[in-house]
């Protein structure tokens, strides 16, 4: 009984741990949600008080703070834009073809990845000082392309490695011509790899602090405001906009995940329904 | 360092890629990388050069008035002479937090490889998932959590792990705490794929063979597991001992870190030779710190 026991927890206490550890993962999590419904009791008090709606009702109630949401989604969208046409076209770059100094263009790419922010910042920063262009809205939008290519290479690398050419070959065999081929049977297969690049390189700008405080002056964007709100009181409306941007992100999650398990589903039935005429003839 | 551009991504270059079939292509690969190249050239390369001319600035400029380059070397050592306490610690708070992340994310990562099933996908996204909020609302979040008046400093105090004027924010334990947070995932990902790999009926071998659970440990998991713990320990070290905004937020002026003194001497105090000279020592330990630890890793095929 005692040996049974034993066996039971030595299967199972990883499962418990890891458990534990994604407990404590999500804590600060439960944490967002739970105060975006509070009304707190009175400014610079952040325990649970009371439950209300009004905080998703006004979520711009503090409108400074709106503003900085949609700065940041917009320098989000043009970084994302750039980054995603300059890494793609990388990418190809890199897996079809064959050219001189592909390992300088690899150190390039890597370096940035492997850099801390810190660095990063402070080195455009003394770039756009020596240089003399006024930072604010574009300075911040040029760091965060820069940041962000590299994510977008190796997404859109690993997916295109992954494809397989001879449906390409076999469009060409079927006098598809180049721009063809690349439109109808390219493109849509390497899409995916591009839509998880271009998601992965908004939240990366759009949550980026570091980088952004220092190439930035007087223009906010959404983690600039936090920032200086950390320092006076933080109003229940920062957490309305935290869960939300969890929500949005956990909602694409499940979106690809359900549609890679369709076209899953869609892809084994193919032969089957292929097959079965083939029986009838025998 | 080009471990990591191979562990985490799987993304490796084993496929070489085929000859062009057409001599007008041999122009096309030029063409797609010069946006991307040129960006990165300009905006990653040339400021690294510039911050490193920064660094050797005539200390006695401004930025109002500007400077003047005189190769002044020794803003490094005044620069290290004034803030190394805030250097080592930034090391010191990554060093103890990678080790807590090590003993909680292994687990994490060998639960969900090996022992989740048909849960694996959830669990997996869940690690990935508390980041998808914004980094300073969860932080923000854990100055909650561990303030004075919070169910957590009350509940520690009634079981007397913490005196009746205990605190748990504003102190060097709620850098540590917040450090370990933010960059966990950055640790557990690579290893998972590390993890996920290891066929079980090894460890079964293992087992047959006598070794004891903790044996099989040792020879089996930790070695074919390692890829995956030194890119992940990379991809925690590096952006942990940059980062000040745990630092700032749960800490107080005595739990600055290196990157604090940075930010105020770039921001505030507007010190550009300082700060520059800082960012290349932050840099150069960072390199040296990973350096050692490959050599020691013994993980030399990785690079």
């Amino acid at each position: 009984m005692g040996s049974r026991f034993g066996r039971w927890i030595a299967d199972r206490w990883v499962m418990g741990v890891a458990l534990l550890v994604l407990g404590y993962l999500f804590l600060p999590i439960a944490v967002v949600i739970g105060l975006s419904f509070n009304r707190p009791s009175a400014r610079n008090t952040y325990d649970f008080n009371e439950f209300t709606l009004d905080n998703w009702r006004n979520p711009c109630a503090t409108s400074d703070m709106c503003d900085a949401v949609v700065r940041s989604a917009q320098i989000g969208f043009i970084a994302t834009v750039v980054s995603t046409v300059l890494g793609t076209l990388m990418a190809f770059a890199l897996v079809r073809h064959r050219f001189r100094g592909r390992a300088a263009i690899n150190m390039l790419i890597f370096l940035p990845m492997a850099t801390p922010e810190l660095v990063m910042g402070t080195s455009l920063l003394s770039l756009f000082v020596a240089a003399q262009v006024p930072l604010g809205f574009w300075t911040i939008v040029i760091a965060h392309v820069m940041f962000c290519v590299s994510f977008v290479v190796v997404t859109v690398k690993a997916r295109l490695a992954g494809m397989d050419r001879r449906l390409e070959e076999a469009a060409m065999d079927l006098y598809a011509s180049e721009w063809q081929t690349f439109r109808r049977i390219t493109l849509p297969l390497v899409l995916p790899g591009i839509v998880a690049a271009a998601l992965l390189a908004f939240s990366l700008s759009f949550d980026d602090f570091i980088i952004t405080n220092f190439n930035s002056a007087t223009t906010v964007t959404f983690p600039m405001w936090v920032w200086g709100a950390a320092g006076r009181s933080i109003p229940p409306q920062v957490n309305v906009i935290g869960t939300a941007m969890f929500a949005i992100a956990l909602l694409l999650v499940g979106a690809s995940s359900l549609r890679g398990r369709r076209a899953r589903r869609a892809a084994l039935a193919v032969p089957v329904a292929a097959g079965r005429p083939a029986k009838r003839l025998s | 360092m080009t471990a990591l551009a191979h562990v985490p991504t799987g993304s490796g270059q084993s496929a070489s890629p085929p000859a062009p079939r057409r001599g007008r292509h041999r122009l096309l690969p030029y063409l797609l990388l010069l946006p991307g190249a040129a960006w990165l050239l300009i905006f990653f390369a040339v400021p690294l050069v510039q911050l490193a001319a920064a660094s050797l600035y005539d200390p006695s400029g401004s930025v109002t008035t500007g400077y003047a380059m005189t190769g002044a070397v020794g803003n490094y050592p005044a620069a290290l002479q004034e803030y190394w306490p805030q250097l080592v610690r930034s090391f010191v708070y990554t060093g103890i937090a990678l080790v807590l992340a090590l003993l909680m994310g292994y687990p994490l990562a060998y639960g969900i490889a090996q022992k989740a099933g048909r849960w694996k996908n959830l669990l997996l996204v869940s690690v990935v998932a508390p980041m998808f909020t914004s980094f300073l609302v969860r932080t923000l979040a854990w100055k909650t959590i561990l303030s004075d008046n919070g169910w957590l400093v009350g509940l520690l105090r009634d079981v007397h792990l913490l005196g009746p004027d205990g605190r748990l924010l504003a102190t060097a334990g709620a850098v540590v705490l917040g450090l370990t947070y933010n960059f966990l995932p950055f640790l557990v990902l690579p290893l998972y794929a590390s993890l996920e790999r290891l066929d079980p009926r090894m460890l079964e071998a293992a087992s047959d063979l006598y070794a004891s659970p903790l044996r099989a440990f040792q020879k089996v998991t930790l070695p074919l597991s390692m890829p995956g713990l030194v890119a992940g320990t990379l991809l925690f070290f590096i952006p942990a001992s940059g980062d000040y905004i745990n630092a700032e937020l749960l800490g107080t002026p005595r739990d600055n870190m290196i990157g604090n003194v940075i930010d105020s001497a770039f921001l505030v105090k507007l010190n550009y030779p300082q700060g520059a000279a800082l960012s290349f020592l932050l840099m150069a330990a960072i390199l040296a710190v990973v350096f050692v630890y490959l050599r020691k890793a013994g993980t030399e095929e990785v690079l």
